[in-house]
Formats: structure tokens, sequence, C-alpha cells
């Protein structure tokens, strides 16, 4: 791809269709470049290759193809793959959905210019995550722990919950004794201009804005660029991984939106829709985004606490990381808040009364849950913090039924027995 | 040479013209890097191709050069131990080449060609010998790699030697002058071949309970393990892959995350098999196209996968294949399918969907080996399948169901719940339940199906005990039907629930999950026989005896014997409450 001066330009857009442009008859075009669209307008866009034969060449516009006519827009072929441009002064700034400043500041000094498809990594070559990152939020830590190098999408029912959250995690995320190293690389899609000033004040006022870096695709954005942004923002989020050494937490919201676009490719293209118009290959797409998922839903409480599986968590926890007893403690305190919640349904139906004494403890339980553990406001917990207020929850329930807990950590851990102990002197 | 060009490219699948004479499934080579393309259809002199690599940067024109060969694994010594990709290139390899990425064009062979290996003769100058006799043996690890007649040859060796042979060297000589080496080449479109198929009379004893004792898979059986988001599937291909009692392992991520086979690669070295004490990784192959790596790939890797499957089975081993996800392949085949403008079937899946799928399954099997001495082995196969949304009514799950012998659902309210492995044991069911029955009469108890049974005929009157339970409340229930959800609830929490990530409890010995349940049972027959004089259920549940009931996983056989004796005292000895 090196050495070719000459770029080859042609006028002939021959069909627009959707986000799509069709154009005739181009030599050497190749699979996946990146064009460069001049419209009679003076404006440029960027496309890439969809699909080329000898007779038509179908790209995909990221801005879109309004005002794209067919007469006097020319298409520049460049050769080359989608890059974005890189750099670790990318930190505190704000990018458009492919990777422009949209904050009014300069253009950045690129360190490298990498292709947002990325490569396959060798899984033979991949180190395993470990590092626990402290979100200082209880259902997130305690819960769904997440690890250095994660992606966590975020898909919403909307509302703000979610975002606050996502705020939130992007403001106290940290790796325990490793403060400078952290960065979060924070990617929206399809938010409202409302939602994008919240961020905006949430992470200037909170002084977070200087670890992260923020790439935003606003509602009325072109919706085909937000094929893109996740990926431009995964790129950036590699660099400054592997380059500059750094712990990154990157955290898609609303993955939802990203599945609009493919949708609404998809349809351009005419191709067979899968499930409720999305494309067939919209979770294989969707798995090249991000192999680990952990899953948060903008209701009330705002992490619906059951349905969040971080993957990666068992990586994380565990002696040496966050504690020996803390998946045992997890597992309980979701096994507990299930039945809990099942008995909530069935209260409704039959009343308290018909319950059995022990069922009536779980539903205090699954109560004093969610007011201790999972609703915290804008406190930012310590891990020791997070897991001894889980304690104090079990406590509640017989012991009997702590049997997700190894007897060895009830124990050494259970509040009964911690008092039961002298003051000062850890058991034997 | 047959040679033509590149017309049209689109995505994983490009068209190439005037590449006349190409048959079907003949490996291709396109443009300069060489990249690798398979043959899918043929219309006059333009061939459908579809990429091994990824296409980015092909340009139209470019040469593409067909190898008149089919798509090939090579069989040999070297095997065990090593991580492919879907098209058996081998990853450490491609390390040291590419490094952390993998780039294109790079072409590997899947057995090492320097490293020797002592060949131990098993036949003589003057044998005749056929297809699959053994002609010799190298130490692959603990196992014993049988150097076997390739199929379609046959003659009288002419010589033969102990020596250190390179896979590529001749390990015997027949009169006719054809080589039989260390290592042969098989297609891996193309099923190897057997004498007969067996009965499956043998069950695959994996270590988990729900598994071993409800609902088990045969040796040579074929199982599936559809499940939503986050259900466990993955969880539960990797236990059993570790823990499974088959000489050999092949482990296939298919389209699935790459950090879960780097799991596999840093905890199977360190993982012993409970019963030969080995590490684990020496009985597995490995087999990785991850999501971000081509789909065709994918595509092709369930095969790669189960040809060696059979290479192994030939040599009369058990082999257990895992593939997980088969979901992922089926897309990969709609995706190409879908560049190709067929015309699609359901949600857009090729019409040609079951057929594909019931052949890989097909593969699956216990057989008496080619060979004279009649050795037997089996492949077992194992699929997770993913729903979309963890609705089961969709192609690939439906499709699957026709065709696999056991069906292990797993379930998302289940696994909200924590309760692992989330098997529903309502909607799940084994058909080599009668098949396997007279191994378990002899080997784990003559009680092993009345208990079974019994165990299933509680949990689906837990079922309808619940729905009453749901209209008047549990206190209302009268103390009999108490006893059966007390019993239930046993069953679900101290026996199903498996956790794949405790350390004593996440391989159970067949003989402990048998005195486990029958504990449980035991318990439930003396509550239902103390509730029959009166006894209330509220006063046996309060016994500390049941508690460490509850505190089984933990213990031995002979305390779980215990246990039952000493139950069974405590509830004799309650007495009617005034
Ligand atoms: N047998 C088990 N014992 C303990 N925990 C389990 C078990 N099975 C699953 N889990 C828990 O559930 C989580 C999700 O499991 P897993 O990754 O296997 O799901 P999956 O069905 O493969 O998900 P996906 O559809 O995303 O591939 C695990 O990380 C683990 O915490
Ligand atoms: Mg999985």
């Amino acid at each position: 791809m090196t050495g070719s001066l000459a770029t080859r330009e042609c006028t002939t857009v021959n069909n627009v269709s959707g986000p799509l442009l069709f154009v005739e008859r181009v030599k050497g075009v190749s699979y996946g470049e990146i064009v460069d669209i001049d419209l009679p307008n003076g404006e440029r866009r960027t496309g890439q290759v969809l699909d080329v034969s000898d007779r038509v060449t179908v790209i995909q516009v990221f801005e879109g193809t309004i005002w794209i006519d067919n007469l006097k827009t020319r298409v520049r072929f460049s050769g080359k793959p989608f890059r974005i441009d890189v750099s670790r002064d990318m930190l505190g700034r704000v990018f458009n959905g492919v990777g422009r400043p949209r904050d009014g500041g300069p253009e950045i000094v690129p360190e490298a210019s990498l292709d947002i498809a990325g490569m396959a990594i060798n899984p033979f070559a991949r180190d395993k995550p470990a590092e626990f990152i402290q979100t200082g939020m209880s259902a997130i830590d305690g819960l769904n722990t997440l690890v250095r190098g994660q992606k966590l999408p975020i898909f919403t029912g909307s509302g703000l919950p979610a975002n606050k959250l996502a705020a939130q995690i992007a403001r106290q995320a940290k790796v325990i004794g490793e403060g400078e190293k952290f960065a979060v690389v924070f990617c929206a899609m399809g938010i409202t201009y409302k939602e994008a000033s919240f961020f905006m004040r949430d992470f200037e006022r909170t002084g977070a804005l200087e670890r992260v870096v923020f790439f935003m695709n606003l509602a009325d954005d072109p919706t085909i660029e937000r094929v893109a942004t996740p990926r431009c923002a995964l790129a950036a989020a590699e660099f400054l991984a592997f380059t500059h050494d750094l712990h990154v937490l990157v955290i898609l919201t609303d993955m939802i939106n990203y599945c609009e676009a493919l949708r609404e490719i998809s349809t351009a293209r005419e191709e067979v829709p899968g499930r409720r118009g999305y494309p067939g290959y919209m979770y294989t797409d969707l798995a090249t985004i991000y192999e680990r998922a952990g899953r948060i839903r903008g209701r009330n409480p705002p992490i619906d606490a059951l349905p969040c599986l971080s993957r990666l968590m068992n990586l994380g926890i565990g002696p040496g990381k966050t504690r020996e007893d803390h998946r045992n403690v997890a597992d309980q305190l979701y096994a507990s808040y299930a039945y809990g919640r099942d008995l909530r349904r069935l209260v409704a139906i039959v009343g308290e009364e018909a319950l059995t004494d022990l069922d009536r403890e779980y539903l205090k339980f699954a109560d004093a849950f969610e007011q201790q553990f999972v609703s915290q406001g804008n406190e930012d917990r310590s891990f020791d913090r997070t897991i001894s207020i889980a304690w104090d929850l079990l406590a509640m329930l017989p012991e009997a039924e702590l049997k997700r807990v190894k007897v060895d950590f009830i124990r050494k851990y259970h509040p009964a027995y911690r008092q039961a102990r002298a003051p000062g002197r850890e058991g034997a | 040479m047959i040679t033509g060009t590149v017309s049209r490219i689109s995505g994983p699948v490009l068209l190439a013209r005037g590449i006349k004479g190409s048959k079907m499934y003949d490996v291709v080579h396109v443009g300069a890097d060489e990249l690798r393309g398979e043959i899918i259809r043929l219309e006059g002199e333009t061939a459908v191709v579809q990429m091994y690599e990824d296409t980015t940067g092909l340009k139209i024109g470019e040469k593409v050069v067909n190898t008149e060969r089919p798509l090939s694994v090579e069989l040999g010594p070297g095997l065990i131990s090593s991580i492919y990709d879907g098209i058996q290139r081998p990853l450490t390899a491609l390390f040291g080449k590419s490094g952390d990425f993998i780039s294109r064009g790079i072409s590997v062979p899947g057995l090492d060609r320097d490293k020797k290996w002592a060949f131990r003769p098993a036949a003589k100058a003057g044998d005749k010998v056929g297809p699959g006799d053994v002609v010799g043996t190298v130490e692959e690890y603990h196992i014993e790699h049988r150097i076997m007649v390739p199929p379609g040859i046959a003659g009288t060796i002419k010589e033969i030697r102990e020596a250190d042979l390179r896979v590529e060297e001749a390990a015997c000589t027949l009169e006719d002058g054809t080589e039989i080496r260390l290592m042969h080449t098989w297609p891996v479109r193309k099923g190897r071949p057997y004498r007969t198929k067996m009965d499956s009379a043998l069950p695959l004893i994996t270590g988990q309970r729900v598994f071993d004792l409800i609902f088990p898979v045969a040796k040579g059986g074929t199982a599936m393990i559809p499940g939503g988001f986050g259900t466990g599937k993955t969880v539960s291909e990797q236990t059993l892959a570790k823990w499974s009692d088959t000489q050999i392992v092949v482990y296939i991520g298919c389209g699935e995350r790459g950090n879960e086979m780097t799991d596999v690669l840093t905890e199977f070295p360190e993982l012993v098999d409970p019963r030969t004490k080995l590490p684990l990784i020496q009985r597995t192959i490995m087999i990785a196209n991850t999501s971000n790596m081509p789909v065709a790939a994918r595509e092709a890797s369930i095969y790669t996968g189960i040809t060696m499957a059979e290479y192994f089975r030939d040599m009369g081993y058990d082999v257990a294949l895992m593939a997980d996800s088969t979901s992922r392949w089926g897309e990969a085949l709609r995706e190409v399918s879908g560049r190709l403008e067929e015309m699609p079937g359901e949600e857009g899946y090729p019409a040609y969907l079951p057929t594909r799928l019931s052949a890989f399954y097909e593969r699956a099997g216990r057989v008496v080996c080619a060979g004279s001495d009649r050795r037997t082995g089996s492949v077992t196969v194992v699929g997770a399948v993913s729903p979309p949304g963890g609705d089961f009514s969709e192609p690939i799950t439906q499709n699957t169901l026709r065709i696999v012998g056991t069906f292990w659902a797993l379930d998302t309210s289940l696994a909200y719940r924590r309760h692992f492995p989330s098997v529903n044991w309502i909607k799940s069911y084994s058909l080599y339940l009668d098949g396997v029955q007279d191994w378990y009469l002899q080997h784990v108890s003559d009680e092993w199906r009345a208990l079974r049974d019994r165990t299933m005929y509680l949990l689906q009157k837990e079922v309808e005990l619940q729905e009453i339970v749901q209209l008047v409340g549990p206190d209302a229930l009268p103390e009999g039907e108490k006893a059966i959800l007390e019993a239930t609830r046993m069953i679900r929490e101290d026996f199903l629930q498996q956790s794949a990530y405790s350390d004593v409890d996440s391989f159970c010995p067949l003989e402990k999950q048998y005195w486990m349940l029958k504990a449980i049972i035991a318990f439930y027959e003396g509550m239902s026989a103390a509730v029959n004089r009166g006894i209330m259920v509220r006063q046996i549940t309060g016994l500390p005896v049941k508690e460490e009931i509850g505190r089984m996983k933990e213990a031995d056989v002979a305390k779980i014997k215990g246990l039952i004796a000493e139950a069974d005292q405590r509830i004799a000895a309650l007495e009617v409450e005034k």
C-alpha cells in the first residue's frame, strides 16, 4: 500500500441508497480501503469499501449521504485501511465518532496511526487479565468485578440511572496502588445532547476528564458513523494500554445504538434480516468488539444485580487480588437475593403471613441488600467496605443457609464468629 | 496449474474468474500474499471462494491459484497439547513468526517437521498389512501414538526398523515401494473410514453429578448444551474437557472469546487428570478460531477438529470433542451464504443448515476401527449452542435438537439464581438411559435407575406443588407435601448444584455421586415415614444432621454413609409434638 502517490479519482457516483454509495468501473480498488468523498459544497466525508467487483464498488459513507449527488461529488480512493491517529495526548480530549476532535481543540499530534479493525490477537499470546479494577460501587466490585483490559458494554432501556452509573464508574475506577496509570476510554454512541452535556459537566466538575478519552457520537450525528466509533475507541484503548502501559477500562454506551447502525447498513444492502430486522451477523460483529461483557440495565435499583455477568470476574478475584472468600460471598449474595425476589412475587399473591419464618428472613434480606449494597449513591467504597457490608447482610440469614460459603470462611469472616473472638487477636 | 483472477470481493467471499477445471472444495491461494481460501461453489468458469484470511486490501484482478487439493489436516505425532487455528496452523509457531497478532498469508505446517520421535515397530518385514493396521508406535507424552497404515493402502512390509524419525520420514516401506510415514494427511470434510458402528453402551463419565447420574451421554454419543447469554455453556464445556474419562480431548473454541482459550491454555497444564494424575494438557488438542478471527476459518474449524478426533479414535481411543459454540459456526455459514445471495431459509440461515449439522454430528460414534485387530474407539461430541435471547425456537437449536442424544438445557433463571450447572432438570433429557443402564447397574449400584427415577419424580412433583404454593403459600401445604419440597430443595442445592470453581467439588467421583443422592433420597424416605406417624417436617429439618448433609460436597464417602445412618436414627427417635 506504499508508494502509490497517484490516488485514483473518479466522479462516477452512480447510485446513492441509504448510507451507501455505488461507484462504477474504478480500477484497482481494494477491499476495505478508505475513500475521501468531496461534496459539491466543499465538504469532505469519509467512506469505506464494502464490496468490490469489476463493475461496481459499494462504499459506506460514515457521515451519511445527505447532500451527496451523482453529478459533482468526487470520490477519491486512498488505498489505505481505516486508520485513526492516536497519542497519549488524547487523554482529556473529546472526539467525534470517527476520531476527529470535537472539543474545538487542536488536532492531536499522532504518535501512531492505527488500523481500527485491529488484528486478531493470537490467543496463545494473550495474557490472562488479572488486576482487579475497583469502581467503588459494591454491586460491581462485589458481584461483577471488573478486570484490567475489560470492555464494559452498556445496553440500556435508556434513562439517566445508567448514565449516572457510567459516569460514576468512569470517575471512580482505579487499580489499587496504580493511581496514575489508569485511563478510561469512554465511548458514547447515539446519546442526546442533554446526555452528552451531563457527561461533560460531570467529568469536568470532578476532574475525571483528564484521564478520559471521550468518543462522542450524538443522536443526531449520522447513524452510520457509529459503526466506526467503538472500533476507534478500542484502537485508542489498545494503544494506551500496549504502548503507554496504562490500565484501561473501556466503557461503551449505548450498544443498542450501535446495533441500529448495523441494521441500517444491512437494510440498505438489501440483506436478509435475522432477528428483529437486525442482520444475521450482528452477534459475530458484536463479538469482534467486545470479547467480555457485563450488562447493566437502566432500572431501579440502577444496577439489576441478577443479570450482571462479568466473565472476567473469575480471574480478578480471590486471594492476592481481592479476598479468598470473595467468590463464595458473591455466589451466596446472588443466590439468596434471587430467592428473596421470588418470594416478593409470592407475597404479592398470598400475603406475608402465608410464608414460613425462614422465608420472611429472606424477604428482609432482599430489602436490606438493595438498600445497603446495591443503592449507594455517590459514595466511593473500598473493597473491604463492600465485603464487610456483604457479610453483615449474610449474617441476617441462618448460618445453615449459607451453603455457598465454605465452612472455613464462615468461621473466619462471619460477624458472629468475629465478635466471639477476643478483640485485637485474630483467630488462629 | 489452474489459475484465475479475482472479479469480486465481498467480506470473506470472493469470486475467481476463469478458473477452469477447478473442483469443489479445492484450496486456492489468492494474491501476492497467497491468502488461503476454499472453493465452495462453481458456476461455469467462475468459482466462489470462501477466504480463511481477512480480505482487506485485496484487489480486483489479483491472481488466484488452485492448489488442486482439498482442505486437509496433517495427522501424526505432535498433535497433542497443540493449539491450532481453524485450518491447523499452530498458533505457537505463528506467534514465533508474527508476534502477538496473527498476520496474513503465513503458512506453517500443522506438525513440527524437525522434532524426532522414537518409533518402535509393532510389525515386521513380510507382514501383510491393510488400512488401519498398526505398524508401530511412538510415545507422545503418556499416550501411545499408534502409527497406522493410512486408509486406502495395503501390501506386504518390505522394511521396518526401530529409529528416531521425523514426521515426514518413512517408518516402514511396503514391497511396492509405498512409504508409510509417521504422518499422513486427510481431507477434513470427509469422515475417516471405520469398520462398523456400535451401540452406545458405555457412559462418558464426567464427574458432574447432573450429567453422570441424571442425564448421561454415552461414549460415542452426542450432546448439546444450549443456553442463553451467560448461562454457563463455556464453563460446562471446559469442565467436561477437564474431567471426562477419555484418553483424548479436542477442544474447539469456535467464534467465541479469545480469553477463554487462554483460560484453557493456562489452566490445563496445571490441572491433573484425576485418573492418570498427569497434566490435562497432555491429552488435549485445542483449536481456536476466536470471534475476531476470519469467519470462514471458523466454518472449517469444526471439521478440522473432528478429523483429528477421528484419527485418535482410529487408534482405539475414546475421544471427547467439545465445540463452543456451534451457533457461531452456523452464523459463519449464514454469513458466507448471505454474501453468495443464496436463497435463505429460516432466519437467513441457508437451507442446507440441517444437512450440514447432521453430517457433522454423524461423525460421532463408537466404532470398530479399521485394522485387523478390531480394536474399538469412540468420538463423543458435545456442542454448545447459543440461541439469541435464550430463545430455543431458533433454527440452530431446533435442528441440533433433532440430531443429538442428550439435551442439557441451560436455564437463564437458574443461572441468575447461581444454580450451576444451570441444567434445567425438567427440559433436559438423555436418550442413552436404557443403553447405559447395564453399565451403571454393574459399576455403580443396582439401585441406580430406581434412585434416578425417584429423583426425577420428586423434581417433577415439585413443579406441581410450586404452582399450588403460588396460590396459597407454602405454609398451607399438608406435611407430606412439605416433605417433598424439603427433599427437592436438598436435591437441587446439595446434589445438582456443583460449582466448577470449587476445589473439593468441581470433580465428583462416581461413587460419591451415588452416595450423595442416596443420602438425600434416604433422608426423604425417613422424613415421609416420620410424617406418617405424625411428626412435623419442621422437627426434622431442625435436626443438625440435615445441615451436615447440606455439607456433603466437602465430605468423603465414609462420612456420607455415616450421615445416612445417623439421619435414619435421629428421625426415628423423634417424638410427636403435643
Ligand atoms: N458450573 C459452574 N459453576 C460455577 N459457576 C459457573 C458455572 N457455570 C457458569 N458459571 C458462572 O457463570 C458465568 C458465565 O458462564 P459462561 O461464560 O460459561 O457462560 P456462557 O453460557 O458461555 O456465556 P456466553 O453466552 O456469553 O458465551 C461464569 O463466569 C461463572 O461465573
Ligand atoms: Mg461462552
